[in-house]
């Protein structure tokens, strides 16, 4: 299946996908601290299971160490970072700034998003920058790649090797306008989508029709996104806290039934909410991976990081492709 | 309309305890309108000011004065004298019109009586909403009239983010989703392929990019030199 041909930047997870190979890919949050043990240990732990490791950016408005920086540790280990933007933290000189940077490090995968309220973290009363919106940041990305120009026009010395990524949720509303918004993201350059959380399959499909309808599927790689439960109160938490997030009832009801297998037993509690989520993790792999035109998957097991290589075993993803 | 809201009245009286002479002044325009500038507000709050100090030995005095508006030097010459002999103007005017105070009577301090909200309007008495953050570059042809900068949490220019959600915003369900207001619009106005376009990177040179913003129109300064 490999052959010569020109990629956009030295990111194995590009490569992966464009081979046609069905990508993994992983998420480290970084610490609320100065501490890179952590992030060293997972990046250790992930980068044999994944074709990328995405490093969150002050994810739901809390502060916590820079996603540049995560990017850099992770490397350090030879994983291969993918890293987050969020317009909600940096004006265009900030952004373009850190992405040179990035580059020059050598962290090949960015990931564009708006970046959720500020209202949600720890700083609510932080002024929301939102200079740019995240399909402007791709579109900003992609000049300065493509054009090796910044926003202003004036030119960028050096390489811009570049993997543009958004980010889409196939739940939020208007339903009808999400395929609309995600073909403006690849209009605007981005080479793969992260979709938020999968759990209604038959609600995904149906966008993914729409997706398959515009083409964009030959346009774009979707990656679904996959978050495993661990617990029926996670479940619950996620349903009533998380922007975006959509948890139907009835997986909530699907893991409280099986931890109530366990009793009064806390600890067995527990063991039967962690099979089963893995067991929900599993079956929606595969759904996905049913779908036409999803290309691979995003697991994003913050605070879990070691079911992921638990589930890319198990779902028959392992071992990664190798890609020069 | 500038929509305002009276300060806290504890604030008020703190920052205006050390003047004895205090001139209440309000605005008979915006902020009476917002019902935060007009007469009865100048009397209720000087009343209220006053009763603080009973009982409590302080020989401090209230005028009440309301001009038409305090962002128009013609309307506040009425009140002059007044500012002239006060220890302090306590306006109860928007930001523009306490800056104006500021500006030409350089002898008297202004104290904010109220909080300059936004530009917005009322739907419903007692309520306030904002509709427009006076960007200096308006766009709304774009957007089926409604402004996304004014009205969405994150001033997104290219569609709703990932967190609306039945025609709420994430930051609250009390907050309506603009992206889905201008979604369902331009539906039933047919312009959908608007949507479609991707708007791209703003300028926001004629917003707040430029520090303080003027403008002039050549077709109404006075030109110097000229016959008649």
């Amino acid at each position: 299946m490999a052959q010569s041909q020109q990629f956009k930047s030295n990111s194995k997870l590009e490569k992966v996908l464009t081979q046609g190979h069905f990508a993994v890919s992983g998420e480290v949050g970084p610490p609320k601290g100065t501490g890179a043990e952590g992030i060293r240990e997972k990046g250790a732990m992930l980068k044999e299971y994944t074709d990328a490791l995405n490093v969150t950016d002050n994810q739901t408005a809390i502060v916590r160490m820079c996603s540049l920086a995560g990017c850099t540790v992770l490397k350090q280990v030879g994983a291969d970072p993918l890293m987050q933007i969020v317009c909600r933290d940096r004006n265009r000189l900030a952004i373009q700034a850190d992405v040179l940077g990035a580059v020059a490090l050598g962290i090949n995968n960015f990931l564009c998003l708006s970046g959720d309220h500020q209202k949600f973290g720890n700083h609510p009363n932080a002024k929301g920058v939102y200079d740019l919106d995240s399909t402007q940041l791709i579109a900003t990305l992609r000049q300065m790649r493509d054009e090796k120009k910044f926003i202003c026009g004036e030119d960028i010395s050096g390489d811009m090797p570049m993997f543009i990524g958004a980010a889409a949720n196939p739940y939020a509303d208007p339903f009808e306008f999400r395929v609309t918004r995600l073909a403006k993201k690849v209009n605007a350059g981005a080479d793969f989508i992260q979709t938020q959380a999968i759990y209604d399959i038959d609600k995904f499909a149906r966008y993914m029709e729409l997706v398959r309808d515009m083409g964009l599927d030959k346009r774009t790689h979707i990656l679904a996104g996959i978050i495993p439960v661990r617990a029926s109160g996670m479940a619950r938490y996620m349903k009533n806290f998380v922007p975006g997030v959509a948890v139907p009832q009835s997986l909530i009801d699907r893991m409280k039934t099986a931890e109530d297998k366990g009793g009064e037993d806390k600890k067995q509690r527990a063991e039967y909410g962690r099979e089963e989520g893995i067991s929900i993790s599993l079956e929606l792999i595969e759904r996905v991976r049913q779908i036409p035109g999803v290309h691979g998957i995003h697991i994003m097991a913050v605070n879990w990081e070691e079911i992921v290589p638990v589930l890319v075993e198990r779902a028959g993803l392992y071992p990664r492709p190798q890609v020069l | 309309m500038i929509k305002a809201k009276h300060k806290p009245i504890e604030s008020i009286g703190e920052m205006a305890a050390p003047y004895r002479r205090v001139l209440v002044l309000g605005c008979n325009t915006c902020t009476a309108v917002s019902l935060a500038g007009g007469e009865k507000e100048v009397g209720l709050l000087s009343s209220t000011l006053r009763l603080r100090n009973a009982g409590k030995g302080k020989n401090q005095e209230f005028q009440e004065f309301v001009v038409k508006r305090q962002c128009e030097m013609e309307f506040l010459e009425e009140a002059r004298e007044l500012i002239q002999e006060t220890d302090v103007v306590l306006s109860l005017a928007c930001g523009v019109g306490m800056n104006c105070v500021a500006d030409n009577f350089p002898d008297t301090p202004v104290l904010p009586g109220n909080d300059t909200a936004f530009l917005g309007l009322s739907p419903e008495l007692g309520q306030f909403t904002e509709r427009c953050v006076a960007c200096g570059d308006c766009l709304i042809h774009l957007t089926g009239g409604l402004c996304p900068l004014a009205r969405c949490a994150k001033r997104l220019l290219n569609g709703p983010c990932g967190g609306s959600e039945e025609g709420h915003c994430e930051i609250s369900p009390d907050v309506p989703c603009i992206w889905h207001k201008i979604y369902d619009r331009m539906r039933a106005l047919g312009q959908l392929d608007k949507l479609s376009v991707v708007v791209p990177v703003r300028e926001w040179s004629m917003n707040d990019a430029i520090g303080p913003r003027s403008f002039v129109r050549e077709d109404l300064t006075v030109q110097t030199g000229q016959g008649e």
